[in-house]
């Protein structure tokens, strides 16, 4: 990782780079060993030439699929595919964005990007995207589970629970249920505090061939299943506001894996608001549906719980730089090796990273990812 | 060249016939359900023989949140997901009643109001 929280002076792809730089050196690699590359971003539509250019790599597998911000855990499985044929023995899966400290600001990329790409039945009417989307979602939710904000906002204080053990997430300070409660109100039912961050970052990791990883100096995490879906793009357009491609993408996960709920030791899922999480431990199966918001709020999820979700701090309090999933990638692979320092929860041998992605929980990654005791 | 003769895809019609202060959707010859929003094939069975209707104009609030805006902006607005009797939902807006009164459930009709001479579909409550 690089640049994570303020990377003032700095260019996205100067970020990306070095956050390139420590993953390669990390593997025990050198920049000349990389043959694969996956990477997108959200201003640029052809952004692996720009990656590659910039690295200076020639390599041999290229994707640049962008399906919102679950595309880092999404790359898994071509990343996968490509190495097991044999087409490159190193991966570099990299992403980094400056979106804070930028001195074109988010607003001018965000109507430039609506320009380009207009969603031209919806946005007559003004929702404040991402976060009216997802309101829209939760207060379905709401109606229909009697889910609470409460309810929400116990994500949001998990989250910064776990930040409070991590000296590298942007958000550390105490939060309570009544400071999420009362704090100033975006788009109803969500406040500030129901919102993930805006930070810069960049984060990347390498992936090879199990035989080849054996040999590196670090211990390597296992990718034991991966299943992506994609259903939707718009909040109008999603057939049932409280069931997300989670679902499916979870199904070909567990699938691949030969692996249930219950094998899992540790979830770390895509909290773009404070409902996503909710949703996700529903769709992929740790509770029924509807559940989702008692689920959390018992506990169970903060440091010391049974099933610990997003140990960094997640989106909501660690790191959000426009797109978070390589972050969750990064966070699993951490705690796979006990390099968490005061937040590293004995004991973790499978970890699940749901990556979400677009307006209205519109694209779905899950992967699960081992130590060699699960092989 | 009149109107009945200018060529248009299905999205430049169904803002014309807006503009013109008209809701139609559309409905797939194959599998008989409404399609929304305006398209060449139908997203239910993939059949490419939809044709327009005129929807009876009643419906209910899906979901339904208030986008927080400062009063100097124009202060707080509706923006909610309608889901018509004909089956198809779409994003709108409930007008003339305070954005925290629609609630889920709100029965409403349509209605096409004309911004900066483009017509546009919005919602009033029962
Ligand atoms: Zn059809």
């Amino acid at each position: 990782m690089a640049g994570c929280g303020e990377a003032r002076g700095y260019s996205e792809i100067e970020i990306l780079a070095q956050a390139a730089h420590a993953a390669i050196s990390d593997a025990g690699l050198r920049l000349q060993d990389i043959d694969g590359l996956c990477t997108a971003n959200l201003n640029a539509a052809m952004w692996p030439l720009n990656v590659a250019e910039y690295l200076g790599l020639r390599p041999s597998f290229i994707e640049g699929t962008n399906i919102g911000g679950s595309a880092f855990v999404a790359h898994l499985q071509p990343a996968m595919l490509a190495l097991s044929a044999g087409l490159c023995n190193a991966v570099l899966v990299c992403y980094g964005s400056t979106q804070r400290t930028a001195t074109f600001g988010r607003k001018a990329r965000a109507a430039a990007r609506n320009m380009l790409d207009p969603a031209p039945f919806d946005a007559p009417y003004q929702p404040f995207n991402p976060p009216s989307s997802y309101a829209l979602i939760a207060a379905r939710h709401m109606h229909e589970f009697g889910t609470t904000r409460q309810h929400l906002a116990e994500v949001a204080v998990s989250a910064r629970s776990w930040a409070q053990l991590n000296p590298a997430a942007f958000s550390r300070k105490a939060l309570t249920i009544d400071d999420v409660l009362n704090a100033r109100m975006v788009s109803d039912p969500f406040t500030v505090h129901d919102c993930c961050l805006v930070t810069d970052g960049a984060g990347a990791f390498v992936m090879m061939r199990a035989d080849a990883a054996k040999d590196r100096p670090q211990r390597p995490a296992y990718l034991l299943g991966i299943g992506t879906a994609v259903w939707h793009r718009t909040v109008s357009n999603m057939a049932d506001l409280a069931v997300t491609p989670a679902q499916d993408s979870g199904r070909r996960a567990y699938a691949m894996a030969g692996m249930q709920p219950n094998d899992i030791d540790m979830l770390q899922l895509y909290d773009a608001f404070t409902i996503n999480p909710i949703l996700f431990v529903e769709d992929l199966g740790f509770c029924r549906k509807g559940e989702g918001g008692p689920f959390i709020a018992s506990g169970l999820t903060r440091p010391g719980g049974k099933l610990p979700i997003n140990t960094n701090g997640g989106g909501l309090s660690c790191v959000q730089p426009n797109m978070y999933g390589v972050f969750a990638v990064i966070e699993a692979v951490q705690q796979l090796r006990g390099a968490c320092g005061d937040r590293q929860v004995a004991n973790t041998n499978a970890v699940l990273v749901n990556g979400n992605g677009g307006n209205a929980a519109s694209s779905q990654s899950t992967a699960i990812l081992g130590s060699s005791a699960t092989l | 060249m009149n109107e009945a003769q200018q060529v248009s895809g299905p999205e430049e019609a169904y803002q014309r016939a807006l503009d013109a202060g008209r809701l139609i959707i559309q409905r797939c010859g194959e599998c008989d359900r409404s399609v929304f929003y305006p398209r060449t094939i139908c997203p239910h069975c993939g059949a490419n023989n939809l044709s327009w209707f005129s929807p009876m104009g009643d419906g209910h609030v899906y979901s339904t949140t208030t986008v927080r805006r400062s009063q100097e902006d124009g202060g707080d607005y509706n923006v909610c997901i309608v889901e018509l009797a004909e089956g198809v939902r779409l994003m709108s807006s409930v007008r003339g009643i305070s954005p925290d009164r629609v609630i889920i459930g709100t029965k409403v009709r349509t209605k096409v109001v004309k911004i900066d001479g483009k017509g546009l579909l919005v919602c009033e409550a029962k």
